[in-house]
């Protein structure tokens, strides 16, 4: 049993090391920011919806309602440089991050996370590469895989699809839950019967005729808004399964970087509007050489990071302990730009950041 | 020491697990003053009667401060994390049958699935501003049988009681609340989705894994379980 003080001494050693990351990182350049623990909720919640209660620590004052332990620092350090921040600006940041593990007792449930995040619209493949490689660097010689993905293709390959733009949006809009996302496929591409309440609903002539009455905030006009919709969608032919193939080997490139933009390049032959999301894939595999990153052993897989918090749209990557399934990820970072606009009320700018968890790298190092 | 059997204090679900007990030969009483939440046990020996609120019968469990107890298997699965490392099931009691459940107003004729609904939440969000509010006081249950589903866009808010009434007090779009029977929601112009069964609960009794025992409480939890025709 670890006494109190071997607690207190491995607290110290995991906020030295915290301290040291972050120094690193500034000496690269970053500014030093320490945004507060307490977040307001609301901003939270909106981003993140109801799923959020169940990871962040959620408490309470008459004065200023609900705030959140903070889950992560990403989201107070867009919202402090959309207020102030001068571009290009890069960040750097060490602290304690606070999330809530209900279904994992083993895990954590508030450890130190030193960060680097840039803010950079001059050459956003440059940008992603920085990330990558700057995080590679802190993490020193220990022996870990890199994954990486790239949410941009999936989006891609959506709007690329021969389907009406709602199908589209619904699609996009559960990219980050396989599960939903697979079950609209099923349905669009007429994999799946309609369910009997749907038939008897488009049958009916005046769905609304003699129902009961209209009670709570969702009025008349939505009911039957969405009933148009409806009939809409059901008029529309179902999306091809040549179209559900070319998505499902998307989703199912997992090679090394060089073979998978191959394989990528082969599917935009059939499916060009990936081509652009493709290109700029690329353009960072020739950034990332530039710095000195080994590509031909990288791996690329592009559902990666499909189950993560739904804020990144482009560059996914995380770096994992060999050997050491059991552990988190190290390292995990990739590209917001979308967090940018939905927190930035109309400004905008292309962003990418990554996070080390000291601890874990504490952990690694003294079990080699 | 004794072996502690919890039971709800109170109305109907006290009085079942009574004759429940009576049943298989332990006689369950309160004392004599119906203020006092103490009671007696005849039929079997060193076990000790609790009477508390159903409600904190899954926490005392958890604690160990109970070694039995008869509660919902709602409650147990809303209150406790991994439910089944902390307390195990001995006997479904076969009465307090309530199903947890997602409701929405009968009007929405174009919502019967929880794909309607997320579909649903989706134009809510973007008409209105907010996410599409749906009432309950099962937090847990609801969130992670969403989660587990798809379902997004949606913002749960707590209400602790007369649920069914949130939608026309519109303070709520639908309600995530137990029902027995269905006629409250039918009263309030609320209707099933299909999908939408969360769980089936029933009075059930669980054992701690928590709680201490010596030797002699292991025998009489042997009985006893002997006597309810528990393997």
């Amino acid at each position: 049993m670890p006494t109190p003080a071997d607690r207190t001494a491995a607290r110290s050693a995991i906020r030295d090391e915290a301290t040291r990351l972050r120094t690193l990182f500034e000496a690269t350049g970053a500014q030093v920011v320490d945004p507060p623990v307490l977040q307001p909720a609301d901003t939270l919640l909106d981003l993140y919806g109801e799923d959020i209660r169940a990871r962040a620590y959620v408490t309470s004052d008459a004065l200023r309602g609900e705030q959140m332990l903070r889950p992560d620092f990403t989201v107070p350090v867009v919202q402090m440089h959309m207020a102030h921040g001068a571009e290009p600006a890069r960040y750097t940041y060490a602290g304690e991050v606070f999330r809530r593990q209900e279904s994992f007792p083993d895990r954590a449930n508030e450890y130190f996370q030193t960060g680097y995040e840039v803010f950079d619209r001059t050459d956003p493949a440059a940008a992603d590469a920085e990330v990558f490689a700057e995080i590679r660097a802190a993490l020193g010689d220990l022996p870990l895989r890199a994954a990486m993905g790239d949410i941009g293709i999936l989006t891609a390959a959506v709007d690329g699809l021969q389907t009406t733009p709602a199908r589209k949006a619904a699609l996009r809009r559960h990219i980050w839950r396989p599960r939903r996302f697979r079950a609209l496929l099923d349905r669009y591409a007429g994999r799946v019967p309609v369910p009997e309440t749907r038939s008897a609903l488009l049958a009916s002539a005046d769905p609304l005729a003699d129902c009961a009455p209209v009670i709570g905030l969702r009025d008349r006009d939505e009911i039957a808004a969405r009933i148009a919709r409806l009939r809409d969608d059901a008029a529309a032919p179902p999306i091809s399964e040549n179209d559900v193939a070319l998505l499902d080997a998307i989703l199912s490139v997992r090679e090394t970087l060089p073979f998978a933009l191959e394989h990528l390049r082969d599917i935009s032959v059939d499916l060009p509007a990936i081509a652009p999301a493709v290109d700029r894939l690329e353009a960072r595999a020739r950034a990332l050489s530039a710095r000195g990153i080994d590509i031909e052993t990288l791996e690329f897989e592009a559902s990666y990071g499909r189950t993560s918090m739904e804020y990144y749209d482009g560059f996914v990557f995380g770096f994992y302990a060999e050997g050491r399934s059991d552990l988190p990820p190290v390292a995990t970072g990739g590209r917001y730009d979308a967090l940018t606009r939905v927190l930035g009320q109309g400004a905008e700018i292309p962003a990418v950041g990554g996070v080390i968890r000291p601890g874990l790298l504490l952990e690694l190092r003294a079990a080699r | 020491m004794t072996i502690k059997l919890g039971v709800p204090s109170k109305g109907r679900l006290m009085e079942k697990t009574f004759e429940w007990f009576a049943a298989r030969g332990i006689t369950l009483s309160r004392s004599a003053s119906e203020r006092e939440y103490a009671g007696a046990v005849d039929g079997i020996g060193n076990v000790e009667l609790v009477l508390l609120s159903a409600g904190e019968i899954p926490r005392e469990l958890a604690a160990g401060r109970l070694h039995l107890g008869v509660t919902g298997t709602d409650l147990v699965r809303e209150k406790l994390s991994q439910w089944d490392q902390q307390v195990q099931e001995l006997a479904e009691l076969g009465f307090g049958h309530a199903d947890l459940i997602i409701a929405v107003p009968a009007a929405w004729v174009d919502v019967d699935t929880l794909d309607d609904l997320d579909a649903a939440a989706a134009a809510f969000r973007a008409r209105h501003g907010f996410r599409l509010r749906i009432a309950t006081k099962y937090h847990r249950l609801v969130r992670d049988f969403l989660r587990h589903a798809g379902v997004a866009d949606y913002a749960l808010v707590d209400s602790q009681g007369a649920t069914e009434g949130t939608v026309k007090f519109e303070t709520a779009e639908a309600v995530a609340d137990i029902t027995s029977t269905g006629e409250t929601l039918r009263a309030n112009h609320l209707k099933l989705l299909q999908d939408g069964l969360i769980l089936r609960s029933q009075a059930t009794l669980f054992r701690s894994r928590a709680a201490e025992m010596n030797e002699a409480d292991r025998a009489t939890l042997a009985q006893l379980c002997q006597m309810i025709g528990v393997d």
